[in-house]
């Protein structure tokens, strides 16, 4: 059982100020979820990552919150109230879903400007916004012959404009360089610490590490994991014992005996949840020959793949169940960050109780996780 | 009525910054205003040569709109470009992230175009006018001859409903191509085509241009059996001017951007 119901008791009535409430979205293409029936919240003060893999129905996602996308069914709540009824939104929420949608044959402050005209945001804020991200020096110029990283700087100044509490951006590190890769993260940690709503999305798990302090994860158009990233790492950077032995089914009998039930892979065999001091002192009584123990983690990637990848693989892996999702499926929103941590399962990315209903040709993403582990 | 104003300045803003625009508007002014010069002068020197049937069938106010067939092209180019653009460059999604009322964004967007298409297409039909008069010599009408004003006046608005009908047809087409390729070939020929073939001329005489076209007429052509006069001409161009705003609006609604 979760024990999120009895959290939800504890904690300090919800303000809508500032937060993304997304409730039961769903969108439908022909007979294709693109996302289904997602349920979460994106609060203020920390950067929300949303990842998944590509496909997973990310964008789709981001382009219902600006109401640019109409749902299937559910809705989305930006300040509590739908997207369409906010007088001026871009005070609101700022956007960067796709840095190239700008008209390459107007300059960048004119592109800015009637942005900005349009929202009632004096002309003086697109000075501003064009100096925050460094393109004060080409405002005069059309966008067109921007570069990737400008392009993205616009897109940026264009989110900023308003001076949003909730800011929004879609894959914004794609394509940057070093130094642009650097720029955002720093911006959009910035603006967290601001108190600002900061929601990124990405495919990398690497890139959310460095810049997320709360995940949000979908796979397929469904919700996989809603939790903050210390928990996500602690629970899915997966600890374990790698063990060898020449006597490999003597050792998985003891092992059995002892109560710690191990998945063979390969030659070897892993055990979760036991020290690797108390394996070789198991194995020691029981005068087996090891010709391997070694302490093994997971790196947040593989956590992520193995995640994204769907039940089978991972109940597959691991004879133990982990912690079972809730049972409808969508785990409920974890506690605000800070909060002090629960016991149980609340909060555990929920791991989808079916295999995925349509799995694509090569057994989908992640499928081939283990096999390269193993092979490597 | 606050967000209307920002709107528009907005719109105002987007329509002034791209080069399209001058480019557009300038052809349309500059060809139709010669093409009829040229043609009006033409007209002048085969006046003798005329038969007499022809010579009271000759309205000299009509004929200094003769660039308009091929000026019109650009107006529809400018119409198209207007509404296109901003789905070609994907600024659409900028846009309706920033105006999400689609009916304030479309109508503002439409209104501030069709405005500047008017001033525009007020100043090609006068310039047409005048400059054809002085080439017709002593054939050219007078703006005080009865009809000449309305009919000067009806050009600068029919430039104007070719724009807006353009934009409308943009916007249920999003694409520029599609929108161009359906519409300078219906303007500049099929409707054409279907007006002067006699078992389709009555279907002619609905379509839009043709049916606008009635207003800058002064004399009637010989023959002429048209059921309708010339604001009647003009009010059923409007009236498809207004149906294709309004499909372009629901179709708006309606889509994912």
């Amino acid at each position: 059982m979760s024990a999120a119901p009895e959290m939800r008791g504890h904690r300090p009535p919800l303000s809508v100020l500032y937060m993304i409430e997304i409730e039961g979205l769903t969108k439908r293409y022909g007979d294709k979820l693109a996302v289904d029936g997602l349920t979460f919240t994106v609060r203020p003060g920390i950067v929300t990552g949303f990842l998944g893999p590509n496909g997973a129905g990310k964008s789709t996602t981001m382009r219902m919150m600006l109401d640019l996308d109409h749902p299937t069914s559910g809705r989305v709540r930006i300040d509590g109230r739908h997207y369409r009824q906010l007088p001026t939104p871009l005070k609101h929420l700022g956007a960067l879903l796709d840095a190239k949608a700008v008209h390459g044959g107007r300059s960048a402050f004119n592109h800015l400007l009637c942005l900005a005209q349009s929202n009632g945001i004096p002309r003086a804020r697109v000075h501003e916004v064009l100096d925050t991200v460094g393109l004060t020096g080409v405002a005069g110029k059309r966008s067109s012959g921007f570069s990737l990283g400008m392009g993205q700087r616009l897109g940026i100044a264009a989110a900023l404009l308003g001076d949003p509490e909730i800011l929004m951006f879609d894959e914004p590190v794609n394509g940057l360089d070093p130094e642009g890769i650097h720029w955002i993260r720093n911006l959009m940690k910035g603006l967290a610490a601001q108190g600002r709503t900061v929601f990124v999305s990405s495919h990398l798990m690497s890139e959310m590490a460095l810049t997320a302090e709360h995940l949000v994860v979908i796979g397929q158009g469904r919700l996989l994991a809603d939790t903050s990233m210390a928990r996500f790492i602690r629970e899915n950077s997966r600890a374990y014992v790698r063990m060898r032995s020449p006597e490999r089914e003597r050792l998985l009998d003891v092992l059995r005996d002892a109560g710690h039930p191990a998945a063979p892979a390969g030659e070897a065999v892993e055990i979760d949840g036991v020290s690797a001091a108390d394996l070789g002192e198991l194995a020691a009584r029981h005068r087996i020959v090891l010709h391997e123990l070694s302490p093994q983690q997971a790196s947040l990637e593989e956590a992520f793949m193995q995640l994204t990848a769907g039940s089978v693989e991972y109940h597959a892996h691991s004879a133990e169940p982990r912690p079972a999702a809730p049972e409808d499926g969508l785990p409920d929103a974890p506690p605000p960050p800070g909060a002090p941590g629960t016991p149980g399962a609340s909060g555990t990315p929920g791991t989808p109780e079916a295999p995925p209903p349509d799995t694509p040709p090569g057994g989908g993403w992640g499928a081939g996780w283990r096999d390269q582990k193993r092979g490597s | 009525m606050a967000a209307v104003s920002r709107v528009l300045t907005s719109e105002w803003t987007k329509i002034r910054s791209v080069r399209s625009t001058v480019w557009t508007l300038g052809i349309a002014l500059v060809v139709t205003v010669a093409l009829g010069a040229l043609i009006c002068l033409l007209a002048s020197n085969d006046f003798g040569t005329m038969s007499p049937r022809d010579r009271i069938a000759f309205d000299p106010t009509n004929i200094s709109f003769a660039g308009m067939g091929l000026g019109q092209l650009a107006m529809i180019v400018f119409g198209v470009l207007v509404v296109s653009n901003e789905y070609s460059t994907g600024m659409i999604r900028t846009s309706l992230a920033a105006v999400p009322q689609r009916g304030t964004f479309l109508f503002g967007k439409v209104a501030v175009a069709a405005l500047l298409a008017l001033v525009v297409s007020f100043v090609t039909a006068f310039l047409s006018f005048f400059v054809g008069q002085a080439m017709l010599g002593t054939h050219a009408a007078s703006l005080g001859d009865p009809g000449v004003l309305r009919a000067v006046v009806g050009g600068g608005l029919y430039m104007t409903l070719i724009a807006v009908f353009s934009m409308g047809v943009a916007t249920m087409l999003r694409s520029p191509m599609p929108a161009l390729g359906i519409l300078m070939p219906f303007f500049f020929l099929i409707s054409n085509i279907l007006g002067n073939v006699s078992a389709t001329e009555k279907i002619g005489w609905y379509l839009p241009d043709q049916a606008g076209h009635k207003v800058m007429q002064v004399v009637a052509p010989a023959g002429d059996e048209v059921p309708y006069g010339p604001w009647g001409g003009f009010a059923i161009m409007l009236a498809w001017t207004v149906a294709a705003l309004l499909c372009g609006y629901l179709l708006l609604k309606r889509r994912d951007a």
